[in-house]
């Protein structure tokens, strides 16, 4: 590998794995001799399942293969992706196109970068083997702009690929052909909207299209049939292929199969990102045994398990309820499974893996106000529910967090979350309304005692989060 | 004044040109590449892109004024973005972010008295386990701390020369 490129690997390698990890998507990532070159990837095996995929297998039948591994996506709604993929509408001759969603953007979630910059062969690998499954034409990596380095190191590696044939005109003299082109983004968190991420790349504005009729399996990139991944995802794709969709299916457990990259940040002793086998762990295992526990002499006063849209979970909060497979449970945060399922029975998501622990030593108040701070921000602007609503929203938490609270700001916020939320055209709506209404639904009383406290001792505190 | 690009970037927007099925879409990687080359999108760079495009003006000017990134005005020779969300705040970005602008004698978003900087507030940079971050230009900075913001404003200054006395006639570095 050349100079450039080891400037180009700017995110430091974690060696020390936590033995509680199982390493299938970062399994060499961050192996301090691991590097980004093509040979580098060959040596350690890379390629072979793309060469098994195009030269073994039909395209329907890596399909059947990922259906079989019952993988869920990885970018945030956990969406069976065998399932996206026989969506789509193969009769109508129109091209199809592959989209990989590498905008990785939601607040708490850093999983991507670290595949992006230290395997890019192993994406590169599973969208090709993806590609020649759902017979695309063309494929693209759209990533975040804020990621300069990332897009160079996956253009020089897709030149590599080229090169050998892998990427490009008759792929290993199968007579398929697709090439693989890196699109840039410009700081916009929509556009990890799958149908905004369409537009984006159309050169347009990032305004999430409606569905129905706009499901990007029929009507997606240029009106054409396109399946949207994320990068996680498409990687899973190609350890699929290696060992078999049922093979795959029994890591985890059912409807939960695989690992995932829990991404873990906060107020937490040793936050990071940890590959761990879907359901065997529970959320006290990632915050305390993995992550280390809180700081010295501080206690939980929540958990957002998914991404800062997720909802949030109350430290000291017990769930019940029936599973699907009819048993009952009884939870508290440290017992919910660490898996897609588990926080959803918890009334929450798993989102996109990123886990957020807020200690007893801040303002939960100005928590939300920091988070609506984001939405609104992000909010496209085309539907008004979102576009006012997140707004509202953001300039009340904030004016309550530098001590302007008022008794009914509580019942406020509330009614304007539960009219934002299924209301819009894409699901920032949910995305900016669930985090007011779970932090207000459950922290009520400290919204209200809000308007008791000192105003003085609010506006001149030294620690800010807005 | 003709507007006029490096041979360089000439080269470059062609070659993105060619790589979608449709014109249009190479827009976005084109203003990347004249950002990145004239520090902001003028309203003539963006008539420019919209001849080159088949566009209308307006059709370039949505997506400029759409996207954070884009600037339609200059901005000092380095650009710092210090993240405001979320795991970022938790950790302690917004005291992060004043030690950058007390180092510049500066506010966000304009540009620094002694024009080598702007600063600004970014939304979630991806890099929430190393949490508080900042990028300078195209680099990222993890797990920053008072002594590292420090080392890093000496490093800018000694790397990025000031403006003159005076500024020059048009107001850019």
């Amino acid at each position: 590998m050349n100079e450039d490129l080891k400037q180009m690997t700017p995110i430091p390698k974690r060696t020390n794995l936590h033995p509680l990890e199982r390493r299938i998507i970062l399994k060499h990532a961050d192996d301090p001799a691991y590097d980004t070159s093509i040979d580098c990837y060959e040596r350690h095996g890379g390629y072979a399942e793309l060469r098994k995929a195009i030269g073994e297998m039909s395209p329907e039948a890596i399909c059947q293969e990922v259906l079989e591994s019952e993988v869920r996506g990885r970018g945030g709604a956990g969406f069976p992706a065998g399932m996206k993929w026989k969506f789509l509408d193969r009769k109508s001759g129109k091209p199809i196109y592959l989209i990989c969603n590498a905008d990785e953007s939601e607040p708490g979630t850093f999983k991507d970068r670290q595949i992006i910059h230290k395997d890019p062969h192993q994406l590169i690998e599973g969208m090709m083997i993806s590609a020649f499954a759902v017979q695309a034409r063309l494929a693209f990596i759209y990533i975040r702009e804020e990621m300069p380095h990332g897009a160079r190191i996956l253009e020089s590696a897709i030149e590599e690929a080229r090169a050998r044939n892998l990427v490009g005109e008759n792929i290993l003299g199968s007579g398929y052909s697709c090439d693989l082109v890196v699109h840039r983004g410009a700081a916009a968190y929509i556009c990890g909207e799958e149908t905004g991420l369409i537009e984006s790349l159309e050169g347009k504005r990032a305004y999430p299209r409606i569905k129905p009729p706009y499901f990007p399996a029929a009507l997606g990139l240029y009106m054409c049939p396109t399946v949207v991944n994320n990068v996680e995802t498409l990687c899973n794709v190609k350890h699929i292929v290696g060992m078999g969709g049922k093979a795959y299916a029994a890591i985890g457990r059912p409807g939960n199969t695989g690992t995932r990259i829990w991404c873990l940040s906060g107020q937490v002793r040793n936050p990071g990102y940890y590959e761990l086998e879907n359901g065997r762990h529970t959320y006290g295992d990632l915050i305390h045994t993995i992550g280390g526990g809180l700081l010295e002499g501080r206690h939980l006063q929540a958990v957002i398990p998914g991404g800062s849209s997720a909802k949030v979970w109350r430290a000291g909060e017990r769930f019940t309820g029936k599973l699907k497979n009819g048993d009952s449970f009884d939870w508290g945060i440290d017992d919910v499974p660490l898996d897609f399922d588990g926080p959803m029975a918890a009334g929450s998501m798993s989102g996109s893996g990123a886990v957020i622990v807020i200690d007893n030593t801040v303002d939960i108040v100005e928590v939300l106000a920091n988070i609506n701070a984001f939405y609104a921000h992000e909010s496209c602007g085309q539907c008004t529910p979102c576009r006012e609503g997140s707004l509202w929203m953001k300039k009340i938490t904030t004016r309550m967090a530098n001590g302007g609270a008022r008794r009914e700001d509580a019942e406020l916020l509330a009614s304007i979350g539960d009219q934002i939320a299924g209301r819009t055209i894409c699901a920032h709506g949910e995305a900016c309304a669930w985090p007011t209404q779970s932090f207000v639904a459950k922290f009520r009383d400290k919204f209200e005692a809000k308007a008791e406290a000192d105003p003085e001792a609010l506006r001149t505190r030294a620690f800010r989060m807005v | 004044m003709a507007f006029d690009l490096t041979e360089q970037t000439l080269a470059r927007i062609d070659q993105f040109i060619s790589r979608y099925p449709q014109k249009r879409s190479a827009l976005m990687m084109i203003l990347h590449e004249i950002q990145k080359e004239k520090g902001h999108l003028s309203l003539e760079s963006q008539e420019w892109v919209a001849e080159k495009l088949g566009l209308t003006p307006i059709q370039v000017r949505e997506v400029v004024t759409f996207y954070p990134f884009y600037r339609e005005h200059p901005i000092g020779k380095r650009l710092i973005r210090v993240c405001r969300t979320l795991s970022c705040a938790l950790n302690g970005s917004y005291r992060i972010c004043d030690q950058f602008k007390q180092e510049f004698d500066t506010d966000l978003n304009v540009i620094s008295p002694d024009g080598r900087v702007t600063i600004e507030f970014a939304e979630c940079l991806a890099s929430c386990g190393t949490a508080p971050v900042a990028m300078v230009d195209d680099d990222l900075y993890e797990s920053l701390d008072e002594a590292k913001v420090k080392a890093l404003c000496d490093e800018i200054r000694a790397n990025t020369a000031a403006w003159a006395a005076e500024p020059s006639a048009t107001g850019a570095p």
